[in-house]
Parts: C-alpha cells; sequence; structure tokens
C-alpha cells in the first residue's frame, strides 16, 4: 500500500509548550486515516504542526517529498487542504469571497463543489459570518474541495453540529474520499466507524496506537483505554 | 454663525488631514499587528520630495502642485515598502521588536532629514488659489482645506473600492479577520503587507505634502506631530477599522478645532481626554473588533 505522507519524529509546540512530542505515523494514498484520542492529546496540534501553521521540527513527507522546511501557504500549493477546527470562514466575506480565496487552480471545482452543498448556492452573496453553523462548515469543507489536492486535513468537521448535518457533512467526506485521500481527526466515532479506513490513536503527545479503523473500534477494551469511551456497536455496524 | 460654520469646515479639513495618516495606519495595524512608528517619517520624506520637486518647477503653478502630490505618494509608497522589506519581515510575527525598529526608524530618520534640510521650518509657495479663500454662508474657508478634503475623499472611496473589489483587497480583509487561516489556503499573506504599506505610506506621502500646504512650511518634524494626533484617531475608530478611522478622523479634528476657538486653545488636552474616554468605555474603539 503505498502513502502520501510520513510523519516521523514530528514535534510542535505552541509559545515554547511542547503540545505535540515525537509523533510518527503514515498516511496512506486512499481511504480516511482517523486520528483518534481524548481532548486535549494534540490532535488537531498535530495537523498544525504538519502545515506549519505552529513551530516544529521533525520529517514530514508529501508523496516522499520534505515538506517540513516550507512556510504554511507553499504545503498547501503543493496540493494539502486544511478544513481546521471551528472551521475558520472569514466572517466578514461573503461565501463567494470566502470560495474565490482558496481557489488556486485555473478551472476550480465548482460543479463538485456546488452538487455536494446546494445550500451554498443561493447563499453566495450572503457574509459567511451569518451562516448557520454547519453552512459555515461547508463553506470551510468547499475551500478544501474546490482545488485538486493530494490531501486533505479535515478537523473535527461534525463538532457541535445538528445530526443530520453531521450526516451531510460525513456524505461529502465520503464522496471527496473516493478521490483524495484524508486524515481526519474525528471525535465522533460513530462518523469515523462509517468513513474511516485507517486509525492512528494519540495520547500524550505520541502515537499509541496504529491500524484498521475497524479493528480499534471493535476492540472494546483499546478503545476504553485509550479514548476514554464505551463503544457501543453502532445501529448501522461497522463497515 | 459664520464662526460656527468655520470651525466646523476646518475642522473636517484638518480631520482629512489626520485620515491620511491614520488609514495606513490602522491598514498596517489591523493586517500586521504592527503599531508603525515610522509612519510620520514616510510623511515628512513625501512633504521634502514634493517640495524639492515644487521648487524646481513652477511652484505656484497648478501643474508643479500635481507633480509634487505624484511624488510625495510615490516617494511614500517607495520607503514605506523599502521598509517593511528591510526591516519588519526578518522580524516576521515579532510584533515588539517590529515596533521597536519603527520607533528607531522614525529618531533615525528626523536626525537624517535635519541633516539634509537643516532644523528650520522652510516655507513653500503654492498655486495662489490655494492661498485664497472661498466664502461660504458667511465663513472665509481657505481654500486648502478643500484640497484636503477632496484628497481624504478620494482615498476614502479608493480604499473601499480597492478592498471590496479586487482579490488583493480581499486577501487583506481576509487577514485582519485572520491571517493564519490566509495562508492556509495557500496565499502568501506576506505579498499583502507589503502591499498595506505601501498603500500605507503612498498615502502618508501625499499628506506630507499637503500637510505642508496646511501649514506652510516642511521641517524635519511634520510627520511625527501629526503622527501622535494620527494614533490617537486609530485608536478612537478603533485599530484595524478604515471606517472607524474616517469616523474618528473627522470627530477628533472637529472637537479640536471647536475647544480650539471656544475653550481658550484647549484642543490638544480635549482631544487626549476624548482618547481616555473612549479607552474606558469601548477598549476596542468606536469601530473596533475586540482583540486579547
Amino acid at each position: 500500500m503505498s502513502t502520501i505522507l510520513e510523519v516521523e519524529g514530528l514535534h510542535g509546540s505552541i509559545n515554547g509548550q511542547q503540545v505535540v512530542e515525537d509523533v510518527s505515523f503514515t498516511v496512506p494514498s486512499t481511504g480516511i486515516t482517523a486520528v483518534l484520542g481524548r481532548n486535549g492529546v494534540g490532535k488537531t496540534s498535530t495537523l498544525r504542526a504538519i502545515l506549519g501553521l505552529i513551530d516544529r521540527s521533525g520529517e514530514v513527507r508529501l508523496a516522499g517529498e520534505r515538506i517540513d522546511g516550507l512556510r504554511t501557504h507553499r504545503i498547501v500549493r503543493q496540493g494539502v487542504g486544511y478544513v481546521p477546527e471551528d472551521r475558520e470562514v472569514f466572517g466578514s466575506l461573503t461565501v463567494e469571497e470566502n470560495l474565490q480565496l482558496a481557489v488556486r487552480q485555473r478551472k476550480p471545482r465548482r460543479e463538485l463543489v456546488d452538487a455536494l452543498f446546494p445550500d451554498l448556492v443561493q447563499r453566495r452573496r450572503q457574509m459567511a459570518g451569518t451562516l448557520s453553523g454547519g453552512q459555515q462548515q461547508m463553506v470551510s469543507l468547499a475551500r478544501a474541495l474546490i482545488n485538486d489536492n493530494r490531501l486533505l486535513l479535515v478537523d473535527e468537521p461534525t463538532k457541535g453540529l445538528a445530526p443530520l448535518i453531521v450526516d451531510q457533512v460525513a456524505d461529502a467526506l465520503e464522496e471527496a474520499s473516493a478521490t483524495v485521500p484524508i486524515l481526519l481527526v474525528e471525535q465522533n466515532l460513530d462518523v469515523v466507524r462509517r468513513l474511516a479506513t485507517d486509525a492512528i490513536v494519540i495520547s500524550g503527545g505520541r502515537v499509541v496506537h496504529t491500524g484498521r479503523a475497524a479493528d480499534i473500534l471493535g476492540d472494546e477494551e483499546l478503545t476504553h483505554r485509550l479514548l476514554g469511551v464505551g463503544v457501543a456497536p453502532a445501529t448501522g455496524g461497522t463497515r | 454663525m459664520s464662526t460656527l460654520v468655520l470651525v466646523l469646515l476646518t475642522g473636517i479639513g484638518l480631520g482629512a488631514l489626520y485620515f491620511l495618516v491614520a488609514s495606513g495606519l490602522s491598514l498596517i495595524y489591523g493586517l500586521m499587528h504592527v503599531l508603525n512608528f515610522a509612519h510620520g517619517a514616510f510623511l515628512t520624506l513625501g512633504a521634502f520630495m514634493g517640495f524639492e520637486v515644487a521648487r524646481r518647477l513652477d511652484s505656484t503653478s497648478w501643474w508643479a502642485f500635481a507633480v509634487s502630490i505624484l511624488v510625495g505618494g510615490l516617494v511614500g509608497a517607495g520607503v514605506a515598502a523599502l521598509t517593511e522589506l528591510a526591516l519588519i519581515r526578518p522580524l516576521y510575527e515579532r510584533h515588539i521588536e517590529q515596533v521597536l525598529v519603527t520607533v528607531g526608524l522614525a529618531f533615525a530618520a528626523v536626525a537624517l532629514y535635519e541633516g539634509i534640510w537643516g532644523s528650520d521650518p522652510i516655507y513653500i509657495q503654492a498655486p495662489a488659489w490655494m492661498r485664497e479663500t472661498t466664502g461660504v454662508l458667511g465663513a472665509q474657508v481657505p481654500n486648502t482645506y478643500w484640497v484636503l478634503m477632496a484628497a481624504a475623499t478620494a482615498l476614502l472611496i479608493s480604499l473601499v473600492v480597492f478592498l471590496r473589489y479586487t482579490r488583493f483587497g480581499t486577501i487583506i480583509r481576509a487577514g485582519v479577520e485572520n491571517r493564519a487561516m490566509v495562508t492556509a489556503l495557500g496565499i502568501d499573506v506576506r505579498t499583502a503587507f507589503l502591499l498595506v504599506f505601501a498603500i500605507g505610506g503612498s498615502a502618508a506621502g501625499v499628506g506630507g505634502v499637503l500637510a505642508a500646504h496646511y501649514t506652510g512650511y516642511v521641517s524635519a518634524h511634520l510627520g511625527s506631530t501629526l503622527l501622535i494626533f494620527a494614533f490617537i484617531v486609530t485608536v478612537i475608530g478603533g485599530l484595524g477599522s478604515l471606517p472607524g478611522a474616517a469616523i474618528a478622523s473627522v470627530m477628533v479634528a472637529v472637537l479640536q478645532q471647536f475647544a480650539n476657538y471656544y475653550m481658550g486653545g484647549t484642543g490638544d488636552i480635549i482631544v487626549v481626554v476624548a482618547l481616555a474616554g473612549v479607552l474606558l468605555v469601548r477598549p476596542s474603539g468606536l469601530l473596533g473588533r475586540r482583540f486579547a
């Protein structure tokens, strides 16, 4: 199985405080790889360190090429789409301006984005700050999906969303994952169970377990110990 | 009545001058979180270069005036861009150091200007019309004030159009809100930094030439004096807010003129009191967003 991203000995710090300690893992070039772990173990910081949004050291390779010395915008231009935690849409810009800003290629994937998020089509001129949380998440996802990326880093896309919207976001991610590998931080284990092929478990700033998502979520003792939750089998079963 | 109109209109004219300086300060702070103490130095250099050009031409002619404005704007933009590239950029994300380097540059620039042009004010000439007055409701308003108002209005309109309808404008607006996310979309936000410095410097350079016509002279300290009021205006308007800076410029200057005329020349003190009042009631300024 080929890999799109290799992370080796990644350290990250914010204001001198170490938040990622010696993280190593690989992301396969297809499917969705979930990053799991309790709150505050450094999942978000790991994504931010890969992108150079926080001070970092260690090796990060995208399709075999080192990107750990590059500035954030260069990494993104190598084909890395980022959907941050808490969406981070530009509230004083319109939906259209948010999307325009994200476009990096001559022929943006408008049809795909419009098909995935029809809600946004009629809200093009609306200020993104006045959208609901779910709609803002769609803007944030659309900003990443409007380009042809080699990898998507998606951070808690279902956080704080109503169940119906969670399904819509999961649908979009599933569809996107058919063409681009995704590294997904997600707390909602039903979503992980539905989407993820592989999983990485982080604890105390380090990777403590890697494997097939189904195997990790199927092992009740393991999930309880690493994630601090009891995982009841989901109604739909695992994929 | 005519006195009231005169004080009001000269207040608005002075506010226009403040806005020429404050707009750049506000844009730079909003995007880069740098209080640019060198902004006054850009203004002074614009004024001196405008003066040098005008006196080599026929400085009482309109076209010499127009050329001096153009030169002031270009020099301001150039020196500001150079400052960003040479001094601000190497200190990326180190805000305190960036502010300190602009403070140092401001001091050094004044010394340099004094070395070149001396420490005495140099009186300048202007087209005849600018030394005349126009009657409005019985008040005789010096024509320089109309020029100031026209320049500030043109600047405000072009900035609003630029920010709203161009890609760089969108990048700047997005960057003011969330700079990290702009880079995370693959945009080199440093280009926008350079641009706001150049735009701010250009407005300051034009402001310098006009300030010289407002005071009637150029001197090495022209910028320093104006910068203090521009800072006050920027803080009252809300750091980073262009409309805030525009509104506060006019409010502060009108208040200042009224206090100077009706309260025995206490304009400067009243402005500082107003600043303290705004900071107590609305620490983020009139239109500023709250920031940590």
